[in-house]
């Protein structure tokens, strides 16, 4: 009996089992071999890759963004680092109490709890934007589940609205949406850096890896702006706006030289540090985005045709009796019958009747073509975001009031940025030097002569004697200094063609008018009151303008004519 | 062929060894495969550490269950084999009843019914099962010739279905098949033909379909769909088997050096300190680390068969061999688990995955192999 036993479980059956079990670890190992080591497909790299990936992430350095400044160094739009709070609203939901993040948020529970549920289910949210470091770390001290911080740059402008329209501002993630932010954002945004970190399954970072690559700052921007100027400009367009209570205003001054934008301001303004509520019509940059009819401040233009034709000087006389001219079917007036007047003259009462008289004699050929030549019509290239390149109508036929009105300055339209520019030639006796919003190099940057530099200071002797006591704009004067300009006034368009009751009100200067260092264009859109024209108007802004800037540029007055401040100043207290 | 049997019985020279007595064999401890389990246990608690988050609390909570178990160990080894023929019956009345008893009062979590409560203690009766079953066939058969008759095989297979059908509906479809597997094995053991083994794979492979449509609840077919295509559902039944994978395929043969694995240490890897941990151990220790377990478990299993293949009894014979068996399939199903080749049941890695309960049976299972090694009655040397 023992025998038949133990015979039937013989060792055989063990050895069997034996190897079918060395053969199912075999498949064991093998399948482990090919995860591991060696290289199938779905095997060991992909697995490696797909581990790695699981925890290793990449992570943007943000990078500083280059400062704006004025030519003299003083910031203008600079970049200060800030915290964003971030969460995952997956693990955030698991707590139960938020009342402590809404308090060191200092947002109610409610609205946190509403953004909270509009998040649900996804892995990202903002919780707060931009805040300032310090009470940043108080809310991350509460070490919530999924709540993080990102350090950020938030942009700061130090001279808020009075350089707001030109240099612009950036969005929350720091990309320039306006102004020069905007058109040198290339420039001024830089490189983020890249650096590695290792995150846990709750997206914790468990450890850093180290960067890969450096953040490299954007470069730094110098705007041709003085922000001194800037501020005295802004302060008397302000100023003009609350006495003429007008809808909205520019004023531009270049450096005839160089063409260098020296300072450049609008009404309406906008804070660009906290721009809640603010309208498009706030931030716009009108000096350089607007178009306007510029009107009688295109006469002196009419005038360099008149001259370059060869049949008029200065001095050339003109019958404008009976005080009214009738062109097809319009008859244009003057104020008064001015008589027999010179061509400067004419200039200097903006005459109506002479001026037509010049333009049917020259035509409006020569006219447009001077027209085209000091830069109308033709966009500026600042490179500044909107910017307008105003229009110069080009007609097959051109009936005799389309030419007259033309050479007063109807029928096209220019921004204050190409006004002023024009008139720089005239400063810069006959070169048209480019405009830029940049400082300028050390090399003189090369102009273009578009005018005869004769021609050039005869127009300049005669925008003075505009100024001056028979002139339409005795109010552009400035104390001690000789200056020169010419006044425009234009009747705006509206849906019945042109209004009587809305104008805008122009005025071209140059100071000082025998050396000239800059030009400054002052247009104010709607004035109210009796006042309306750029004499009235626009002038005794310019007056008040050129006399801060000749200060602040360091400009002796004229020697000779210190007798005439004197007088001016006189009149100034007696007037 | 009894005389081929006593041949290998006794290689070496039997009276020298009797003169000397030695301390192990009055201990009644196969020193062979106790040495062989205390470098596993130690190597698990070494993994352990890295794969429960670097937490000393566990490792020390598991070295007192290893504590234990050991302890249960050496009392199981004392035990002579002859008791245990004479009290398996008993066991097995009372493993039955225990079932039962968890259908009617039985607590439990995530809809499965397995634990029974006594005055606060709770354990699984399926766990008593897990020893009781193999040595109760072995006993069943012993007092009959081998190999048995159809009758006899009958009778095993209603004593193996009556405990397998009670775990079944508890449910626990995993525990249900290994102690199934385990009775079976004891009826493999004992010599049973060809004719039936067979016939079993064919009925097997017969009632797939039925079993498919009618028995598998709808998460267990679930669970092997999944593994036939991990890729299908990412973050829900896949992704234990997909992040498993990916941690043993970036281990790499030398691995990442211990408690540096990613897919571990930064939670990735679910259960990564109970069923789960050889995806951990593969990760941070590579294929070496894989290696070195499967070669521990290979001498243990080994060990094993060498003292089931030289007891001097049927009964010790088939109950060493069906342990081993049933030891093998745990570690088989795991790690074929964990790697993706077999559908995800929870099944521990033995000796080395968190817990008490199958530590302490998995060793009073190796107590019963020294018993059956060291024991008056099936010395084998």
């Amino acid at each position: 009996m023992s025998r038949s036993r133990l015979a039937a479980v013989a060792p055989w059956r063990f050895y069997l089992v034996a190897i079918a079990l060395l053969a199912m670890l075999a498949l064991l190992v093998g399948r482990v071999l090919s995860l591991q080591v060696l290289d199938v497909e779905h095997g060991r790299s992909f697995l490696q890759d797909q581990g790695e990936s699981r925890a290793m992430r990449n992570a943007e350095i943000p990078a500083y963004r280059g400062v704006i400044a004025d030519r003299r160094g003083e910031p203008l739009a600079v970049s200060t680092p800030v915290i964003s709070l971030v969460a995952d609203p997956r693990l955030l939901t698991a707590v139960e109490d938020l009342s402590p993040l809404a308090t060191a948020l200092d947002m109610p529970l409610a609205d946190l709890q509403a953004r909270l549920d509009r998040f649900t289910g996804r892995s990202f949210m903002y919780l707060r934007r931009h805040m300032v470091p310090a009470a940043a770390r108080e809310v991350l001290a509460l070490k919530l589940p999924g709540v993080s911080g990102r350090r950020e740059y938030q942009r700061y402008y130090p001279a808020g609205e009075v350089a707001g329209h030109l240099v612009g501002f950036t969005n929350l993630d720091g990309r320039g949406i306006a102004g020069l932010e905007l058109a040198y954002d290339d420039w001024l945004k830089g490189t983020p850096g890249k650096k590695q970190y290792i995150k846990d399954l709750r997206g914790d970072v468990v450890r850093d890896i180290g960067v890969l690559e450096p953040a490299r700052s954007g470069k730094d921007l110098r705007l041709s702006i003085d922000l001194r100027l800037q501020y005295l400009h802004h302060q008397e367009l302000q100023r003009a706006m609350a006495l003429t209570g007008a809808a909205s205003g520019s004023i531009v001054t270049l450096d005839s030289h160089t063409g260098e934008v020296l300072a450049m301001v609008n009404h309406p303004v906008y804070n660009p540090n906290g721009r809640r509520g603010i309208s498009p019509d706030q931030t716009r940059n009108r000096a350089v985005t607007d178009m306007f009819e510029p009107g009688s401040t295109m006469k002196t233009f009419t005038l360099v045709a008149a001259l370059e034709s060869g049949r008029y000087s200065t001095e050339s006389m003109i019958d404008t009796s009976p005080g009214r001219i009738r062109v097809g079917r319009k008859t244009l007036p003057d104020p008064r019958n001015y008589g027999e007047i010179s061509v400067s003259r004419v200039i200097e009462k903006s005459s109506q009747v002479g001026v037509t008289k010049i333009a049917l004699d020259i035509g409006h050929e020569p006219i447009q073509d001077v027209f085209r030549r000091f830069g109308f019509g033709a966009a500026l290239g600042t490179g500044f975001p909107g910017e307008s390149a105003g229009q110069l109508p080009n007609r097959r036929r051109w009936s005799d009031i389309e030419k007259v009105t033309l050479a007063f300055g109807y029928g096209l339209t220019a921004t204050p940025l190409q006004l002023a520019h024009a008139y720089a030639s005239f400063a810069n006796d006959g070169v048209m030097p480019p405009v830029s919003l940049l400082a300028a190099n050390e090399t003189a940057p090369v102009g273009i002569r578009v005018v005869e530099a004769d021609i050039a200071r005869e127009v300049r002797k005669v925008l003075q004697r505009v100024t001056e006591e028979h002139g339409t704009a005795r109010r552009a004067q400035v104390p001690g200094y000789a200056v020169g300009g010419k006044t425009g006034t234009v009747r705006k368009v509206g849906p019945g063609g042109y209004q009587d009751n809305k104008h805008i009100a122009f005025f071209a200067g140059i100071a000082p008018i025998a050396d000239p260092r800059f030009v400054t264009v002052v247009v104010i859109n709607e004035p109210q009151g009796e006042a309306t024209g750029g004499g009235a108007v626009a002038a005794p802004v310019f007056s008040r303008v050129a006399q801060g800037t000749l200060r602040l540029l360091n400009l002796p007055p004229d020697e000779h004519d210190a007798a005439l401040v004197l007088a001016a100043q006189g009149a100034g207290v007696s007037g | 062929m009894g005389d081929y049997v006593r041949q290998l019985q006794f290689p070496g020279d039997s009276s020298d060894l009797s003169r000397r007595a030695p301390l192990a064999l009055r201990l009644h401890l196969d020193v062979p495969l106790l040495l062989l389990l205390v470098v596993l246990t130690l190597f698990g608690l070494v993994v352990l550490y890295s794969a429960s988050g670097q937490k000393m609390a566990a490792v020390v909570r598991q070295g007192q269950y290893f504590l234990l178990a050991y302890g249960v160990m050496f009392l199981a080894a004392q035990i002579d084999l002859k008791r245990y023929q004479r009290w398996s019956p008993w066991f097995y009345l009372l493993g039955v009843l225990l079932l039962v008893g968890v259908i009617f009062f039985g607590v439990g979590a995530k809809g499965a019914q397995r634990w029974l409560s006594l005055g606060g203690f709770r354990f699984q009766p399926s766990e008593i099962l897990k020893l009781v079953m193999p040595l109760t066939v072995a006993w069943y058969l012993s007092s009959r010739t081998v190999p048995p008759r159809f009758k006899y095989v009958l009778a095993c297979l209603l004593l193996v279905a009556i405990p397998s059908v009670l775990i079944l509906l508890q449910p626990d479809l995993g525990t249900a098949l290994l102690i199934a597997a385990s009775g079976l094995f004891v009826l493999f053991m004992a010599g049973i033909g060809w004719s039936y083994i067979v016939g079993a794979f064919l009925l097997a492979c017969a009632s797939a379909w039925p079993v498919w449509m009618y028995v598998l609840k709808d998460y267990q077919k679930q669970r092997i769909l999944t593994l036939l295509n991990p890729e299908s559902d990412k973050l829900g039944a896949g992704w234990n088997i997909i992040q498993s994978k990916t941690a043993i395929g970036s281990g790499g043969w030398e691995g990442k050096g211990w408690l540096n694995g990613t897919q571990s240490q930064l939670d990735f890897l679910p259960e990564s300190h109970t069923d789960f941990i050889i995806a951990v151990l593969a990760e941070e220790f590579g294929l070496r680390g894989v290696l070195f377990l499967m070669a521990l478990y290979l001498l243990i299993v080994l060990r094993g068969f060498w003292i089931a293949v030289y007891a001097n009894s049927n009964f010790g014979r088939m109950v060493a061999g069906s342990i081993t068996l049933t030891f093998f399939v745990y570690i088989f199903v795991n790690m074929g688990m964990v790697a993706g080749l077999l559908p995800v049941v929870g099944v521990p890695l033995p000796l080395v995955s968190a817990g008490g309960t199958s530590v302490v049976t998995l060793m009073a299972g190796f107590g019963l192999l020294m018993a059956i090694a060291t024991g008056d009655s099936g010395r084998p040397r």
